[in-house]
């Protein structure tokens, strides 16, 4: 249900700021410099440009569908939350001799987060006591228990009454209405009903917003990652598990390209060589790297070495295949050329095929480094000592969602950081892709 | 025995689905050492295949081919190659591009300097010499590549219509920088091209070759190139021997074509 309400409301915004900002800022929609004059637009690729307007909405829309529908505490307008509070309602039972009596039951309904949540001096929140209640009198007394929020209890309201349950007495009425077993009854705070077997029922009312277990509010998320910061989590802090895995990336990547560019090579230059790697290349190239994981874990344990392992062959037949398709992608008029001019095959793998090669060697490294970085995260959530994959999959045992989601932010953030990083170097190194 | 000699060459190319192509047929040149040929023929003549063979990039199947008496084996730095584009090194300046065979040869860029920035004077890139190569325009490269040719010394200077890409205007400029470039230097020039035109103004001898198989079929003893050194050549087009060697050849060539389409559509 809230799925959907998420959707519509996406949607909503996408249409909705697109009407709204191209009325008021009609400025900002038009076409810039020589764009300006073209007529055709539509279909002529090179005339979009991204809208940053609409980048800065996009996200702000994400993050105000996050606090709408969580239970944040930031003051920005947000779905139906659920009841929490205390509510009160009443029971009629009717006794074996058909004489009834009314009693009252008081419910608080508590934060269901109650447990995870600090006061200012850092002493984590406790489930709040029940409401005090004066029992009463008559063949059924007043009850009073406490609930969570998203909970659902089942009350045993005979506990304390003079007859019990198999003794023949029956809740036949809730807050005056007759009921059967199986019924139910809609009160602004929730749902009271009774089930099968004639035993009330109380669920507080849930709201559109979702449980911290599910989703956690951004604030929540925010403290929980400077606390993986300063207290860390599973013995090593959010900074220390991801340096490790990044630190498994770069060696495995690093190894990868030391052996796999030179392969590259060579079998772009020799037929032996091509004839020889080709067949394994070949069979290991669509081997996806996860499916190495359980080899790689027996053969080496679940350390660094069987991690930078996995790296090092995910890493390498993307290399290879890179550094091959640079050697035959180098125009064979430069090699005729370089020959002509007195160049040996020395000189020209050198000065030629290496320098005419980079820009092939540096899209496989964008490739190795990314498909490296998800290997790193999978290898660790299935076995690890430390890491940012590890982390999540512990988290998740514990059903912490908040560190689960800050891992994920920090692996797209790196992974983000890591292909921009490639793309300046290779901007710097290469500077003529792309320009002949 | 100075010059180069094309000694009864034939090239044949074995295809994949085991028919061939005779490319060359029985090919004989004497070229003087300092002459300039120009080479016309329709597409697919051989042209290409005959310069590929005179670089040493080829071995022609039939027939050998000598250079002041040695015979081609390979290729060498006494053979300079100008192609039609995408040759430069994008990823060298400008200079390091024409000095590129120096360096190759170990000599050092100090004594390589002096003659690599004469070169590029000669060329009139002088002020473009930090520069990369891809942020020349087509004409500008094309001097680059006459220039890094140049700086190897060779004695003889294959071109594969090292004019083709460029417009027509650019065009024009080049010719005549070819000219004074082989009045200058007096290396002998092999220059392949489309253009009839281009032909005559650059054939100090002009061979029109015909296909299937790639032959010589005429060649032809030409004025033009004399009297374009330092002139502007559109004086030499008034020439009246200009025009009617010009209509000639574009008569012998468009026949050609004509018989090449008859045989395509006969075996189609
Ligand atoms: N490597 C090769 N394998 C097979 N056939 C080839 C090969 N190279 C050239 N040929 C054939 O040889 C013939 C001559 O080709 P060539 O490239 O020398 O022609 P050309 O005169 O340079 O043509 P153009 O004017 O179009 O450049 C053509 O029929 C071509 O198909
Ligand atoms: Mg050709």
């Amino acid at each position: 249900m809230s799925g959907f309400m998420i959707l519509v409301l996406y949607l909503v915004a996408f249409f909705g700021s697109y009407l709204i900002a191209s009325n008021l800022l009609r400025g900002l929609f038009e076409s810039k410099g020589f764009n300006k004059l073209k007529t055709v637009t539509f279909g002529d690729e090179s005339a979009v440009v991204a809208n940053r307007l609409a980048s800065v909405i996009s996200v702000v829309t994400v993050f105000w569908l996050w606090v709408a529908f969580t239970n944040s505490t930031i003051p920005l307008p947000k779905m139906p939350g659920p009841y929490q509070g205390d509510v009160e309602f009443t029971y009629t039972l009717t006794l074996p001799d058909g004489t009834t009596d009314d009693a009252t039951v008081a419910v608080r309904v508590y934060r269901e987060d109650i447990q995870q949540t600090r006061d200012a001096d850092g002493n984590p929140g406790r489930i709040p006591e029940a409401p005090e209640i004066d029992e009463g009198d008559g063949a059924a007394l007043n009850d009073s228990l406490t609930v969570a929020r998203y909970g659902f209890k089942v009350i045993n309201v005979w506990q304390n009454d003079a007859v019990a349950k198999r003794d023949g007495s029956v809740v036949t009425h809730l807050n005056g209405r007759p009921v059967e077993p199986g019924d139910k009854i809609t009160i602004p705070e929730g749902e009271i009903g009774l089930t099968d077997k004639g035993t009330p029922t109380f669920e507080p009312k849930t709201g559109f917003r979702m449980a911290r277990l599910y989703l956690p509010a951004p604030e929540v998320v925010l403290e929980r990652f400077f606390r993986l910061n300063e207290e860390g989590y599973q013995n090593f802090t959010l900074w220390e598990h991801t340096w490790i895995s990044l630190q498994r990336v770069l060696l495995g990547f690093f190894f990868g390209a030391l052996l796999g560019i030179p392969i590259g090579y060579a079998m772009g230059l020799t037929n032996w060589s091509r004839g020889w790697f080709d067949p394994i290349v070949e069979f290991m190239r669509p081997v996806p790297p996860l499916a190495l994981i359980p080899l790689m874990i027996i053969w080496f344990g679940i350390g660094e070495l069987s991690k930078v392992i996995l790296l090092f062959l995910a890493a390498l037949w993307i290399m290879i295949i890179a550094a091959r398709a640079g050697v035959s992608g180098v125009a064979i008029t430069k090699v005729h050329a370089a020959y002509s001019l007195g160049a040996s095959k020395m000189q020209i793998l050198w000065k030629v095929i290496i320098p005419n090669s980079l820009p092939e060697i540096f899209t496989g490294a964008r490739v190795a480094m990314g498909v490296c970085w998800g290997t790193v995260v999978a290898a660790e959530l299935v076995a690890a000592e430390r890491g940012i994959g590890m982390m999540i999959m512990v988290a998740s045992k514990f059903q912490l969602t908040d560190i689960i989601i800050v891992g994920i932010i920090v692996i797209g953030i790196i992974g983000f950081l890591i292909d921009m990083g490639i793309r300046r170097l290779e901007g710097w190194l290469v500077p003529w892709k792309g320009k002949v | 025995m100075s010059g180069l000699l094309i000694n009864d060459i034939s090239m044949r190319f074995d295809l994949p689905n085991g028919g061939h192509v005779q490319a060359l047929k029985n090919v004989s040149l004497d070229i003087k050492s300092g002459e300039l040929m120009s080479v016309l023929g329709p597409s697919g003549c051989g042209k290409t295949t005959l310069l590929n063979i005179v670089a040493g990039f080829l071995a022609p199947t039939e027939g050998e081919i000598t250079l002041n008496g040695d015979r081609v084996v390979g290729p060498s730095p006494e053979r300079g190659m100008v192609f039609q584009q995408g040759a430069l090194f994008e990823w060298m300046s400008v200079r390091d591009n024409v000095s590129f065979g120096p360096d190759m040869k170990g000599m050092s860029r100090k004594e390589s300097a002096a003659n690599v920035d004469h070169l590029l004077e000669v060329v009139g890139l002088q002020d473009f010499k930090e520069k990369a190569v891809y942020e020349l325009s087509g004409g500008m490269q094309q001097r680059v590549a006459l220039a890094r040719c140049l700086a190897n010394e060779p004695d003889v200077i294959l071109m594969d219509e090292p004019l083709g890409a460029l417009d027509a205007l650019t065009r024009e400029k080049m010719q005549s920088l070819v000219l004074d470039l082989w009045k200058e230097t007096g290396k002998t020039i092999i220059l392949i091209t489309h253009s009839v035109e281009e032909a005559l103004l650059l054939g100090e001898r002009l061979l029109v070759m015909a296909p299937r198989p790639g032959r010589v079929h005429k060649e032809y003893r030409l004025p033009f190139a004399d009297l374009g050194v330092g002139n502007d050549l559109r004086e030499v087009k008034k020439h009246p021997e200009y025009n009617s060697t010009r209509e000639e050849i574009l008569e012998m060539i468009w026949n050609m074509e004509e018989e090449i389409m008859g045989r395509a559509e006969e075996n189609a």
